[in-house]
């Protein structure tokens, strides 16, 4: 694949973001804010970064992305599908009876890694991944995108400590930090600062960046590269809903609901015309 | 008086030899290493030995990752931990993606002795069975823990594996003929049957040799899986002898007992009394002495025996 360059990625987030909002649109149930405030990263990841391969997905050397944040799986289908693991059409079945495409991240999706929904436990399932490559030699990076009110699991933190211990430095978590969750904003329902502070004093490397920012994320996934040693983490700033306006207005209304197909076109030509 | 061993060693002795046999295979340790007797693999293998510290759910949902790479990772701890703390992980990072993860519960039962409550595991059974793609075994001696983590190994899927702590004799000679879901008829009987499991599987022989002596013939049969279940032998066991009991070091509350009722209505109604915990906690105390107290006992199973002759048509 030929690395495309930052004008390209925003073009092809802003085809990604049409899809997640037409999909779950036309799904009528699903995650639309947090699917929108991960486009960048997860495009950043599947466009410049990770060594895969849509035709042979489980190519044994191919990098590894696990959305730990399952309940934000449009993104990563509709980022799958455009990567040719599989057709486009399929977007359309999400959620419905026998599709490929189940409501919460699931290994039944061709390029999908892990089943996930209950959240706090991707990066776990990130370090076996991870020290099973360490084991058989190879030279894969593991990537674990997990969302902001995640952090409240206790999970997470007994996976940090086993990242830090192990030196698992080919591992890259990412929290996508939109700042909010289902109950409200996260400074009101479980304040989770100092985020930085706390990974670090867990033993990890922290790179803070603009998580809309597609040059920053590049950097930052490049710089975790050179980390070794320990394990990274990227803190990405992001806006719940990023992209349409009332969603990001409503973004913890939006947190478990969709768009109806009145509003959809609305918000297909703000995306369009990048508002 | 024969060697008295716990199940839990047998697994440790097989962890030793799968190491040699199988470079796939992983142990993965909560801070009871030695406890469920996986330091006899770490000291062997010990780059492929991890431990997580006090961290049940992320050793669970770690060993999801290894599996997710073809490892084979055996996940110990004990059955309290595994099977309750960390359900929800093997619920979704392996039960519902089917790895091949063996999760190891130690130290089942109420033979766990002074601990108390806390750390008698009397529930593993039905939390684990009720999860699609799960098997379970319960081995009765420390020979047939020692198969039956071979076999696991051989089973491609997740696999639960309930051990004990206390030493009991070995009372099982397999000859390469250990099946996963098959059950074993230890003893062959007409007026009823004992279906028992784990080290309930010695008390059941010791009352088939007393009911025996009160001139009651009991088949004994040893559950060692309780998912999938033996239906043929216990629908045949109905068939033949007209009553069950049922025997187990665990709750009767949807425990291997009720997984023997299930496929009893199902298929051939006779009657049943269940032996086992009765909806109710444990408590400290030696373990001998608490498998009396709570009539997990040969004694137990026969008087349970002749309750059920009586309800026999």
């Amino acid at each position: 694949m030929n690395r495309p360059n930052v004008d390209q990625l925003k073009d092809i987030a802003k085809e990604i973001r049409k899809d997640v909002l037409t999909m779950l649109s036309e799904a009528g149930s699903g995650h639309t804010s947090g699917s929108l405030s991960c486009i960048e990263i997860v495009v950043a990841l599947y466009y410049y970064k990770l060594q895969n391969d849509p035709k042979n997905p489980k190519w044994a050397e191919r990098d590894r992305f696990i959305l730990s944040k399952g309940h934000t799986c449009p993104t990563l289908y509709a980022v799958l599908a455009r990567r040719g693991f599989f057709p486009c059409e399929a977007l359309m079945t999400l959620r419905k009876r026998g599709s490929i495409l189940q409501g919460h991240a699931s290994l039944c999706t061709p390029g999908c890694e892990a089943s996930t929904g209950s959240l706090g436990q991707g990066l776990s399932i990130s370090n076996g991944v991870a020290l099973a490559g360490r084991l058989d030699f190879k030279d894969y990076r593991v990537y674990c995108l997990m969302g902001d009110g995640e952090q409240d699991e206790g999970q997470v933190w007994e996976a940090a400590m086993t990242s830090a211990h192990y030196k698992i430095d080919n591992l890259c978590a990412i929290v996508d930090y939109n700042k909010q969750q289902i109950d409200g904003w996260l400074s009101d329902v479980k304040n989770i600062e100092p985020l930085k502070d706390k990974w670090a004093a867990f033993g990890w490397h922290v790179l803070e960046v603009d998580g809309h920012d597609f040059k920053q994320l590049m950097d930052a996934f490049d710089k975790a590269e050179m980390v070794k040693g320990k394990p990274t983490v990227i803190i990405a700033h992001t806006v719940k809903g990023k992209g349409v306006s009332y969603v990001e207005k409503n973004s913890v209304g939006f947190h478990g609901t969709t768009p109806k197909k009145a509003d959809l076109e609305k918000a297909l030509k703000e995306i369009e015309e990048g508002l | 008086m024969a060697d008295l061993k716990p199940t839990r060693d047998g697994f440790g002795e097989a962890l030793v030899e799968l190491g040699k046999t199988n470079e796939e295979v992983v142990v993965l340790s909560a801070d009871l290493t030695s406890s469920v007797r996986a330091n006899w693999f770490r000291e062997k293998y010990p780059e492929r030995f991890f431990d997580f510290g006090v961290a049940e759910q992320d050793m669970m949902s770690t060993a999801a990752g290894f599996a997710l790479c073809g490892k084979i990772p055996f996940a110990t701890t004990f059955g309290i931990f595994a099977s309750g703390r960390a359900w929800d992980q093997i619920r979704l990072s392996i039960c519902y993606m089917n790895l091949n993860v063996k999760v190891v519960g130690s130290h089942g039962g109420i033979s766990v002795g002074p601990d108390g409550a806390s750390h008698q595991a009397l529930e593993e059974i039905t939390l684990m069975r009720v999860l699609p793609n799960m098997t379970v075994i319960v081995p009765c001696d420390s020979e047939e823990a020692r198969v039956a983590t071979i076999a696991a190994v051989s089973h491609k899927g997740p696999v639960y594996l309930r051990l004990g702590r206390e030493p009991f004799p070995i009372i099982t000679n397999y000859k390469g003929d250990y099946r996963i879901g098959k059950a074993v008829t230890m003893a062959d009987g007409s007026d009823l049957t004992i279906i028992s499991t784990g080290i309930m599987v010695q008390e059941a022989m010791k009352a088939c040799e007393e009911l025996k002596k009160q001139g009651i013939s009991a088949r004994v049969i040893n559950l060692h899986t309780v998912k999938p279940i033996d239906k043929d032998v216990i629908v045949k066991a109905a068939k033949e002898t007209g009553a069950i009991v049922t025997a187990e070091e665990h709750t009767v509350v949807g425990g291997m007992g009720s997984a023997v009722a299930e496929v009893l209505a199902e298929n051939f109604p006779v009657p049943v009394k269940m032996v086992g915990m009765k909806d109710r906690f444990g408590e400290s105390g030696e373990a001998r002495d608490l498998m009396k107290y709570f009539g997990l006992t040969s004694e137990g199973i026969n008087a349970a025996a002749l309750e059920v002759l009586k309800l026999k048509k």
